[in-house]
Order: structure tokens, then sequence, then C-alpha cells
């Protein structure tokens, strides 16, 4: 054992971190929770993000990097729902850290906080990636931001008591913007409404629910089953009996089916920034969504 | 799952329940793994070189039912997680795993106590549906069978870096293979085990973890079915002591981390051994053979690896390549020499794999091996095999 002492000491002192210590360490699962997190603590928080927006949130691996950024989290910040169901356990799990367990002040959920949409009537896997507790998608109406901002802010406060007026008067402030944002773009987003589309996976139900646009096709066959050529021909001869203005896409997708649909229906495929960062103009929670309408508002003719 | 719409209109902060399962039951999965293999007729399986250790999973020709296993898996309260496994065969229900482990300890404590998978190694504590293969790697088998399984406790600690770092160390029993039932029986641990597993993040797209491990077990009169000098089956006996170096690396990539597409997989472990202490080999005069009940000194140092690559070229498609490699290295027989013989060789075996998964739940294997793991025989192998989970599917590890 002896043998082993020194080495693994060594290397131990290689990767300390020497970083100054931020009031909280925040770990958010997707980068919209953790834009929220930097408009309610801005530098009281170091935020760590453990996807990036060119990854799918349902498909990640508990990597050894993710569970070291776990173990050093005073507060763990996700979408819940199901959506991290195949990594997130792990890393509470592996990460040996009693603060972001389940249940603790240190795990927050988003979904706990909205309504959820298109909960399945019958729970069987044969429907495909079906998620018991409804579409976990819900941060695509930006309406949805508010509650989870009132309780994430209420939260920091709890977990950070000595910055509680610091989150609150952030709060405020962010609440006031947002409410002002929420109806610039209702208004902007106007023409949109009524107007049917194709979505490549049933990750824009909220987004749609909120302008007021219409889902005709899926291009899965079931969610979460990449469709076959055969079937996107089908699509593409439904599209005509039923025409639909679009095809949207989130930019974590491959980009094959939707394009493969728009040349062959002569109608534009959308990519959607599906989260901050996902886009240019998507650099933080109120340029994703103004992106959003604009890049919908481009497709209209 | 009743959501109260008047909570969320009185005060917005409040949980509203949504992404809860409220059902107190535990997680249930079952998974169902059979298989088609051709194969040589051999009776006696063995790796050339290497006392035999302990269980195997099946090597039954045609078509078999090769592993099923059930497992439930709870968080039992505020404090402790608990997991049983059990492996299913006609007749018999075998007890792969059934252990608790802490939840709220902090500070990277984790301890894990009952029958477990030990942490030593990468592969051993994945489960046979986890495997890139239809089989375990020659090294696991040479080693432990296929696992190497702990009754004992285990405490880990990760470090408090940006990287991961990880230490363990585990006290068991010591009744499986490379330990024994008898050496077990005594107070105190008849094995030992202490890992340490490093891993981080190269960017985006790669990452890694390495890992180096060692396992001692103290094994008594710990029985093995092999031929004599005469190649008469005969049964040897050895006590002594056990001790087993493993190194492990893993290294994955997908482009931007989506794993979705395309991902590629590179994994190599390396073990050596070193087994000091006394062979019995029983009389077997009786069936013709050469032993009686001499009891000499035994000595060996062998070693081995594998190295694995497995591309997943598009969605659900993966094709794999491993390559294995042992050492039968050096053997000191003592008082048995010339009643016992020591085979020098080196075991290899190359195998390539193409899989099909329709979801994360199924998948569809087809493998073809070229096995020359004993001596003078080349034993060319097609499986195909199924390896479906029903119900609750826990997360795999890294």
């Amino acid at each position: 054992m002896k043998r082993l002492l020194l080495p693994t000491l060594l290397l131990a002192a290689l990767f300390v971190n020497t970083a100054a210590q931020a009031a909280l360490n925040v770990l958010a699962c997707e980068p919209e929770w953790g834009a929220l997190v930097a408009e309610l603590a801005g530098d009281k928080a170091r935020i760590n993000i453990a996807t990036t927006p060119r990854q799918d949130p349902h498909h990640i691996e508990a990597r050894p990097s993710l569970i070291a950024r776990a173990r050093n989290a005073d507060l763990l910040v996700c979408n819940g729902a199901e959506l991290e169901l195949g990594w997130l356990p792990l890393l509470q799990r592996e990460s040996g850290n009693a603060r972001i367990q389940t249940g603790r002040p240190g795990w927050f959920e988003a979904a706990h906080y909205v309504d959820l949409i298109e909960k399945p009537e019958h729970l069987d896997r044969s429907a495909g990636d079906v998620h018991a507790a409804g579409n976990p998608h819900f941060h695509g109406d930006p309406r949805n931001i508010l509650p989870v901002a009132t309780a994430l802010a209420a939260r920091l406060a709890e977990i950070d008591a000595a910055n509680a007026a610091h989150y609150q008067h952030r709060l405020a402030d962010f609440r006031q913007r947002w409410q002002t944002a929420l109806a610039r773009w209702a208004q902007r987003a106007a023409p949109l409404k009524g107007v049917p589309v194709a979505v490549q996976h049933k990750n824009w139900s909220y987004l749609l629910r909120w302008l007021g646009m219409v889902a005709v096709v899926d291009l899965e066959p079931k969610s979460g089953i990449e469709p076959s050529a055969a079937y996107l021909a089908e699509v593409v001869q439904r599209l005509k009996q039923t025409p639909v203005r679009m095809v949207l896409r989130a930019s974590y997708h491959s980009p094959r089916p939707a394009q493969w649909v728009a040349q062959h229906s002569a109608i534009p495929a959308v990519e959607l920034p599906f989260t901050v960062g996902a886009s240019e103009g998507a650099g933080d929670l109120f340029g994703l969504y103004e992106d959003i309408i604009e890049r919908l508002l481009g497709a209209l003719p | 799952m009743k959501r109260t719409v008047l909570a969320i209109a009185a005060c917005c902060a409040a949980p509203v329940g949504a992404a809860e399962n409220h059902s107190f039951n535990p997680d249930i999965s079952l998974i169902l793994q059979g298989r088609y293999l051709n194969a040589r007729d051999i009776a006696e399986r063995h790796i050339s070189g290497f006392l035999p250790a302990g269980h195997d999973h099946g090597s039954e020709r045609g078509f078999s039912l090769d592993h099923s296993e059930l497992m439930l898996s709870a968080n039992i309260d505020q404090a402790f997680r608990g997991q049983a496994n059990f492996a299913i065969a006609d007749g018999e229900v075998e007890v792969e795993e059934a252990w608790f482990q802490t939840l709220g300890l902090g500070h990277g404590l984790t301890v894990k106590g009952g029958r477990f998978l030990s942490g030593i190694g990468y592969s051993n504590e994945q489960h046979p549906h986890a495997w890139d293969f239809a089989d375990q790697s020659l090294v696991y088998q040479a080693l432990f069978g296929a696992h190497l399984i702990h009754d004992g406790v285990q405490l880990r600690w990760l470090a408090p870096t940006t990287a991961f770092v990880e230490f363990g160390v585990e006290a068991a029993r010591g009744q499986f293979f490379p330990g024994s039932e008898t050496g077990g029986n005594k107070n105190g641990a008849g094995s030992a085990a202490t890992f340490v597993h490093i891993g981080n993040d190269w960017n985006e797209s790669h990452s890694w973890r390495a890992g180096l491990s060692y396992l001692h077990a103290a094994p008594a009169a710990r029985e093995s079915h092999l031929e004599d000098a005469s190649a008469t089956e005969a049964h040897a006996a050895f006590s002594g002591d056990s001790n087993t170096w493993l190194v492990d690396f893993v290294w994955k990539w997908a482009p931007d981390g989506n794993m979705r597409e395309r991902n590629f997989k590179f994994q190599a472990e390396y073990f050596q051994r070193k087994e000091q202490g006394e062979l019995t080999c029983e009389d077997n005069s009786a069936d013709g053979g050469v032993c009686n009940d001499t009891t000499g000194r035994y000595r060996s140092e062998q070693s081995g690896f594998y190295a694995q690559l497995v591309y997943q070229f598009m969605p659900r498609w993966r094709v794999g390549y491993r390559y294995d490699r042992l050492d039968s290295g050096t053997v000191d027989l003592g008082a048995n020499v010339g009643l016992l013989e020591h085979e020098d060789y080196r075991p290899t075996r190359h195998s390539v794999m193409l899989d099909y998964a329709p979801s994360e739940f199924s998948r569809l294997r087809l493998q073809l091996a070229r096995d020359e793991s004993m001596h003078g025989v080349t034993d060319n192998q097609v499986i195909a095999q199924y390896a479906m989970s029903l119900g609750a599917h826990g997360a795999h590890k890294f």
C-alpha cells in the first residue's frame, strides 16, 4: 500500500483546485438553467454547466469530470421531469456529496414549479422515449421561466442566507425585465399565430403552445426514435395533404431528416437554438427567445 | 400526479409536484439475455497455463439462456440506498449483488456494505448486459471467473478536486476466486483491495479514466480441477497468498460530446498476479493418475491484458474489435514437478462484433471470435446474442 501512497498524493496535489472560493458552487444541468442562476446570483455564484448546447440532454454519460463537479457543488439546478434520468442519479450517488441529494436544499428541479403537458395516458415503451411525468422541455415557453426563477431565488437565499437580500433584489429586477420582454415577444410574434409546422422531435411543444403555432407532423415515428428514409417519404406524402410552413429542429439534432423533408416539400427547414449558447443571438435567456422568434419570422414567406 | 392549480395561483414558489414518482416500490429491472453459440466441442474448457478460476458464464453450444438477471433497487431512506441483483438459472438463484450504500455521508465519502462487485479495474463493475462483447475478456476469466465479487465493505473517497480522483479500499470475506471458501472462514478479512481512479475531460469531445488497483487474497485449500502429467483428471488445492495488480484505461470520444450519432471507445486493462504458497495434488492413482497427495511449494507470476475498440458509426449501430492476450509466465511447482505440468503458453483471442440497439433497452449482437486460449486448439466461434432490459433501467457508469 505504501508504494501507492506517494504517487497518488502527488497526483492529487496537481489537481487540487486553487481558484478563489466564490460564495456558492452551482452545477446546472443545462445551459438555460445556468443562465437563470447567472441572472439571479450575479457574481455570488460560480457556475458549472454539465451539458453544452450541442449535446442532447437525454443522452449524457456520467463522465468522471461531471462526478467531480457534482462532488464540489453546493447546489444542483436541473430541469427534472426525467430529462436527466440517465445520468443525474449517478452523479448524485457517486459524488459522495450530501448537499445535493434528492430532497435536500442543494437539489433543485425546475419541473417542480411548472405545469407539464403531454402526459402519456399509458406508459408503454413501445411508444418510444416517453416521459411519465409529461413533456420535459417546458423551458420552450418563456412564461415558465418566472415561477422557476421565483423558486430558485428563494432557494439561493436559503442556502446562502447572508446574501438573501441580494438574490431577492436581483429576482425583482429580473422579473420586471422578463415581463417587459414577454409583452414585447407576444407582440412581435403575433404573425406566427396559427402557423402550421412540422417538428423533428417533440421538444417544441411548449414553444408552439405559447406562440399559438400548430405542430401538424412529427418527423420521428415515435418519440426519440430516428426516422427511417421510408418514414420520411411518408411524411412528405402527408405534407402534401396537410401542408406546413416550415420544419423545426433543435441545433443538437442531426440536420438530415429536417433538411430532407424540407427539400422534398419545398418549405424551409429552420434550425432553432434550443438553449442559451446554441446560436450567436442566444447569448443569454433574453437573446434565446428573441433569436427563436426572429428565426421563425424569417422563415415566413 | 394530480396537480393543484390553486396552489400555483396562491404561491408560485411552492412545488406543484409534477416530476415526482410517488410510488415507494423499488425500481425493478429484469434482464433477458440469451444466445446461440457455434464452437468446437470441448469437454473441459480452460485457459492453458492458468489454474481455473471460479464460475464462468456458461459455454454451452447451440441455443441457450445465457444469463437472466433480476435487479431491485431503491433509496431506503435519507441515509441509505440498496440494491439486489439475482442471476437466475434452472434450479438455482445466485445472489450476484445485495448491498446498501450511504447517501448522506458527505465530504466525498461513500460506504458500501454487503455483497457487491469490487471497484477494482474498469469492467469489473459492469454487468454482463453492459459488456461490449458477448463474453468476458480472457483477463477477467483467468483472474476471477467473470467478476470479482466481495462480501464485505467498501469505502470510497472522492477528492475535492476539479478533476476526478477517487480512492477506494475494500475488506471482504474473500471466498471467491482467487480466494477460497476456507480462506474466508476466519476472523478479519480473507481478501482486501485498494484502488485509485482518476479521470477528466480532455475537451468537449474527449474524456478518459485511468485506474490502478491492487488485490490481496489469502486462499486456503483452494480447489482447482485440472489434468496431471499423465493427462488424468486431478484436484489440486492451493493455500497461500495471491496478489494482483491491475491497470485500466478508458478513453471515449463523441463529436462535441454528443453520443447520439457517433461515438468511439477505447478500453484496455492489464494485470499481473503473483501467487505464493503450497499446492497439494490429491491422490488420483485409483484413476490411473500420478498425483499422490504430495504437498509442495507453489509460486507463480502471470500476466495478461486485453484492449478493445468500439465504434458507433451511426445511430443504433456499433462495431467492435477486442484482442486478448495472456502470459502463463513462470510457475514453480516445487515437489509437484513431474506430477503436474506447467504449460508455458500465451493464450490469445481475437473477437469482432456488430451490434444493433433499437433503443437503450434492447440490443442484438453478432460476434465472431478466433479463440486460442487452449494450447493446440483453434476454436472459431460464432455467437448471436440478445440482451433486453424490462422495467426501470438504471443508468450505466462511464
